[in-house]
């Protein structure tokens, strides 16, 4: 049995727990710490149950307490992250960032995993950004893309506070990620937020402007794309494509769906599950290059 | 003698009007229709993509020209009007807004569902902060009850919107729906907020709905010149000015200069005629975002379905303004479905 990186989450609502749920199955990261700011919170309660070390004062605490995680996973805010981020690097403790504070280079999991492992901090862009990125460099990696753009549709229940009060920072950040990590010359990002009950699984719609065209072409990039699906569905099974991806001249259209695994949160939040299951897949990366072979 | 009802009337032609023409209006187009409409004395002009700030995209169509040619062009060519952009926050950024004052616009219309005011605090925020005329727009009003809608409109007025819009994005309503939703918002706004009401022709109803929310408190009222928008259009610029004449209610606008912009100078720019047809009729009826109609004819085109039988499962699915990347799937669905159907019967 090797020795597990031993982690500490940062934020204890909804995206903290659920990937407290995804690290505890984790044969290389164990969630050691809970960090919250409410005692009363539900997120830490649960934590506490589940056998984690909780501290409801913050992590500047933790740390003046001498606690020193191998791994910081944020799932606080943008604001809060930039004083963590100085924090963390002060104290030289590797941080993974969900938060849309971007610190750090960018991560998608499907994509450049192993690009930033000494890094200090990375930060995995946003829901959109995971879902639809590794797509994008699907198809580039066939052919150029002069042009990316997604549409990420979720449910309205699935977009908290936080994303509603910025929500140009999810379409400047996504647009920013196609260009960096997908490879499109120039990206675009929309997002579109749909009430409907029951609520709506993610789904996602990628449309690529490639530079060359023809069947070989197309059937390449049909290939590269299932590929990419089934890479995904290894680390987020209910990632899927909702047909088959459609060819005119020299335009792609990918249309996919997110199902969530539903570890605390409900299934349709695939938007979020696809951000925790990144974040555990990017820590065990972190993991599995720190722990030498062996021990 | 004071009228009894004076309304300030925004005209949508060069911004709702842009789906009605695949959003391919020139910058010389832009110029005519917006010194046409500033002749009329409409209190303001929008002009956008039909998606707004930032619209031009695979998604929505890409616009013929850059926004900032087209924003340009309108700003320059108008005198009187006040010009304004509409933003749909998820698609346009409060950047796109600042470029777009860097263009000339002095009003903006910040849109969302009608459930979905508050992902529009920041950009109503900034808007107010420079000095923006700033309006909310709560687009598919017709999916939800009025006490509903008024929750979202105080929203938009607490992050600092001067008028807030009952939008009937699908032409779905009929006028107890209009009153309904118009009165509760007037009854529920502070009075220095105006309510305003913006149409659409799905249903044969524009005319009469924007009349209806005049006499429940409405002071902003959308038209386009010769009708020219989404679905069927808006509520016809001329049509309705000659309605408000002849009740007395004063629109400040000139019936002539109104009838000569539509027929001399939107209408021949028309790449369809803007009428209740067959789909148009069906989104009125089953409640679909009318920019659905041209996506949706020409998926139905391409993958060999009824338009109308997209559209309808389109409704039934609840899809929201913004996702026309559905209209593609669904047909692509129904043509699978018509191939199994038809594989059955050849056995």
């Amino acid at each position: 049995m090797a020795t597990k990186l031993q982690a500490a989450i940062v934020g204890s609502g909804n995206i903290g727990t659920d990937l407290m749920y995804k690290l505890l199955r984790s044969q290389w990261v164990e969630p050691r710490w809970m960090v919250g700011i409410d005692p009363e919170s539900e997120g830490l309660k649960r934590a506490a149950r589940l056998g984690l070390e909780v501290n409801a004062d913050g992590l500047p605490k933790l740390l003046e307490r001498g606690v020193r995680p191998d791994l910081v996973f944020d799932a606080t805010s943008a604001k809060a992250h930039v004083r963590h981020a100085k924090l963390l690097r002060e104290a030289g403790i590797q941080a993974i960032d969900l938060t849309p504070a971007a610190r750090g280079p960018y991560v998608i999991a499907a994509v450049n995993l192993g690009d930033h492992l000494d890094a200090l901090n990375v930060n995995m862009v946003t829901c959109g950004g995971q879902a639809t990125v590794p797509m994008v460099y699907a198809v580039r990696r066939v052919v150029g893309v002069s042009y990316g753009e997604i549409v990420a549709t979720i449910a309205s229940k699935s977009a908290g506070p936080g994303t509603r009060q910025n929500i140009d920072e999810f379409t400047e950040t996504t647009a920013k990620a196609i260009e960096v990590i997908g490879g499109a010359r120039r990206g675009k990002a929309i997002i579109i937020l749909n009430p409907a009950e029951p609520p709506i699984l993610m789904r996602d719609t990628i449309y690529c402007l490639i530079d060359e065209t023809g069947d070989d072409v197309y059937e390449r990039i049909d290939q590269s794309i299932r590929d990419m699906v089934r890479h995904v569905q290894s680390f987020v099974p209910g990632y899927r494509l909702n047909r088959d991806p459609i060819y005119r001249d020299n335009l792609v259209s990918i249309s996919i769906e997110v199902e969530g695994l539903g570890d605390f949160l409900p299934v349709y939040a695939g938007n979020l599950d696809i951000m925790t299951a990144a974040a555990t897949k990017v820590g065990e990366e972190f993991a599995k290059h720190r722990i030498p072979v062996g021990q | 003698m004071t009228a009894k009802y004076q309304v300030k009337i925004t005209d949508v032609a060069l911004r709702d009007g842009m789906h009605a023409v695949r959003h391919q209006f020139t910058v010389d187009d832009a110029r005519a229709i917006a010194t046409a409409l500033d002749k009329t004395g409409v209190a303001m002009i929008e002009a956008a993509h039909g998606d707004g700030l930032g619209g031009s995209s695979v998604q929505y169509g890409m616009a013929k020209e850059t926004e900032a040619d087209y924003l340009q062009a309108v700003c320059q060519s108008v005198q009187h009007s006040t010009v304004a952009a509409l933003l749909l926050p998820g698609i346009g950024t409060v950047e796109d807004m600042k470029r777009a004052v860097e263009y000339g616009i002095r009003a903006i219309r910040i849109a969302t569902h009608c459930t979905e005011a508050d992902i529009s605090e920041q950009h109503i925020g900034v808007a107010r902060k420079m000095g923006l005329f700033t309006v909310g727009f709560l687009m598919m009003a017709h999916m939800v009850p009025p006490e509903k809608l008024v929750e979202e409109a105080k929203k938009m007025e607490s992050y600092g919107a001067q008028v807030v819009y009952v939008v009937d994005s699908a032409g779905a309503m009929v006028e107890d729906d209009v009153r309904a939703r118009v009165a509760a918002l007037r009854a529920a706004l502070a009075p220095e907020v105006e309510v305003g009401f913006h149409a659409h022709n799905n249903l044969g109803l524009s005319v009469s709905n924007s009349v209806a929310a005049v006499k429940e408190g409405a002071t902003r009222i959308d038209c386009s010149a010769a009708g020219l928008g989404a679905g069927s259009g808006n509520t016809p610029l001329e049509v309705f000015v000659a309605v408000c004449n002849k009740m007395g209610i004063e629109t400040g606008v000139d019936l002539y200069a109104a009838m000569d912009a539509a027929e001399d100078v939107v209408r021949p720019r028309m790449v369809r005629p803007v009428i209740i047809d067959k789909p148009s009729l069906t989104m009125g009826y089953a409640g679909v975002y009318s920019s659905f109609l041209l996506h949706a004819y020409r998926a139905a085109e391409q993958f060999g379905v009824d338009p109308r039988d997209i559209l309808v499962e389109l409704g039934r699915r609840k899809v929201v303004g913004g996702q026309e990347d559905m209209i593609v799937d669904v047909a692509v669905e129904l043509a699978n479905r018509k191939k199994v159907l038809a594989g059955q019967g050849a056995q």
